[in-house]
């Protein structure tokens, strides 16, 4: 096995992780800043390196119906979007779920308007959460790429037959540029396998019709009801899907990176690029004797709860950044399925919940530091605040 | 490969030992041709009521009515399919020779009654 180290960005780790796959279907529309991605697969189309049929819709309600109808018929189906796009693609979203099309869809995670913002934030993405798809959240372009590659292996998963979001931040992953890593096509080819699709409308010998109606009784519950027990069961079988690409590659692979988590009082929860930045600034301030610690969940969906327990039980205080907010609810979303899992799990953790780097606003150092020093105050009881907005002073 | 479940396989009835592993995945359904199982005929508020001395038998009625339920046997016009009529009424509207008239459900069953 070889493998060939370069510089690349988010974006293009991503299209070249769709070549090495190469879907049977790819259905997409260009929108900032996820454009690269499709715009890179084109050419790839183009010039012959994949075998993929290439539908150059005219939006992403028609990109992701697509997929859908390509994915019933038995195909194996990628897209990309951002955004608005993600946002007009919502009513495709559990539709995709619902008929258990395991479409793998490349999200670059940009703010939602009103007002205008084409930066990184995780507005779009958090606001589809509740759909039924598998969610991942990278935090390098290297790890933009591990995970679209899985992400094929988990979607396509017998056991769970789910489309896959693969998220990465806005410009700071999508277009940054990375010292990366790319395997070589047949180590992809060989890990992610043939496609094999359960009910294909194309198997003419096994009629099948997709998209039913379950209008009366209680069919419709039922059917919610398997969705619920698929997710419930996928964690452990994206980490053994996850392994399988770890030792074939040598990265790391956990459904939750937790750094510094074995003593730490203080723990900050952070999804998708920002972990970088809290990671940094805790090996500083453990140099200067402070217990802290950082805790990233890969994968969003299934939320990994045992594992976020894991990583924080021992804390005094931990915080958490939600890179979008949930206007009306108590907090953040990330905090909602952090505080969530802790209750569960009876911890009684005071937990800081912060608003971070919207519409693509600067997560510094000195913020991260701030957040440490906050957790501290928590203990102390000098800091009561239930939320607040990183950075701005109302 | 996931286990497939197709028609004979799969007995919504079946309420005691259900499992949510027993739905087809996606709630595909596991059969094709079935539609003239789902009877339509029981939406219907309105009947269409068909008059045979009448009839020339132009057919007009067969070519629109969206349900195909106007049943025809050796180019002749024979009658409804009730099983599957919505009760839209475009056969009445459509009928050139006033051959079909729409009543109420009610009103058909009482008819019936007598």
């Amino acid at each position: 096995m070889t493998s060939q180290h370069f510089s690349a960005n988010g974006n293009g780790m991503i299209a070249d992780a769709m070549r090495q796959v190469d879907p049977d279907v790819m259905a997409a529309y260009p929108i900032t800043p996820q454009t690269t991605i499709v715009e890179a697969y084109a050419k790839f189309v183009a010039d012959g390196k994949v075998h993929t049929e290439y539908v150059p819709v005219e939006s992403e309600h028609s990109a992701l119906s697509a997929c859908i109808g390509a994915s019933a018929a038995g195909a194996r189906v990628a897209t990309a979007t951002s955004s608005q796009g993600l946002a007009y693609m919502w009513e495709e979203l559990p539709i995709a779920a619902g008929m258990r099309c395991p479409i793998v869809m490349a999200n670059a995670n940009r703010a939602i308007s009103a007002p205008i913002n084409i930066h990184g934030d995780h507005s779009d993405s958090m606001s589809a959460r509740d759909t039924g798809w598998l969610m991942f959240y990278a935090e390098t372009a290297q790890e933009a790429y591990d995970n679209t590659i899985i992400a094929f292996k988990c979607a396509e998963d017998e056991n769970i037959l789910l489309p896959a979001m693969v998220c990465l931040d806005g410009f700071v992953t999508t277009h940054a540029m990375e010292r990366c890593v790319l395997e070589d096509d047949s180590t992809v080819k060989y890990y992610v396998g043939e496609y094999e699709p359960l009910y294909p409308l194309l198997d003419t010998e096994h009629p099948v019709s997709h998209g039913m109606y379950a209008n009366i009784g209680d069919m419709y519950m039922r059917h919610h009801l398997t969705t619920r027990r698929v997710l419930e069961g996928a964690a452990p079988i994206i980490e053994k899907h996850g392994k399988e690409w770890e030792k074939l590659t040598g990265r790391p692979f956990e459904l939750v990176d937790a750094w510094g988590c074995e003593d730490a009082d203080h723990i900050i929860v952070v999804v998708g690029s920002a972990a970088g930045n809290a990671r940094h600034a805790a090996r500083i301030l453990r140099e200067q004797g402070r217990k802290v610690g950082v805790v990233r969940p890969r994968v969003y969906r299934p939320f990994p709860a045992q594992q976020v327990v894991d990583a924080c039980k021992g804390a005094k205080a931990v915080a958490v950044l939600n890179r979008s907010d949930a206007p009306g609810a108590q907090h953040g979303p990330v905090c909602e399925d952090v505080m969530s899992a802790f209750y569960t799990a009876g911890l009684n953790i005071p937990v800081n919940d912060y608003i971070v780097g919207l519409g693509g606003a600067d997560i510094s150092l000195d913020l991260m530091v701030q957040v440490y020093d906050e957790l501290e105050q928590r203990v102390a009881g000098e800091y009561t605040t239930d939320i607040a907005y990183l950075g701005i002073e109302e | 490969m996931a286990e497939k479940i197709y028609a004979a396989d799969f007995d919504p009835k079946q309420e005691n030992s259900w499992k949510p592993q027993d739905l087809p995945a996606g709630l595909v359904c596991p059969a094709g041709g079935n539609s003239r199982e789902y009877i339509t005929g029981s939406w219907r508020s309105m009947r269409p009521i068909w008059d045979k001395e009448t009839c020339n038998n132009c057919m007009m009625c067969w070519v629109y009515c969206p349900d195909s339920s106007i049943i025809v046997k050796d180019g002749e016009m024979i009658g409804i399919d009730l099983d599957h009529c919505k009760g839209c009424g475009v056969c009445v509207s459509e009928c050139r020779f006033n051959c079909l008239e729409m009543i109420t459900e009610s009103e058909a069953k009482e008819r019936e009654a007598e």
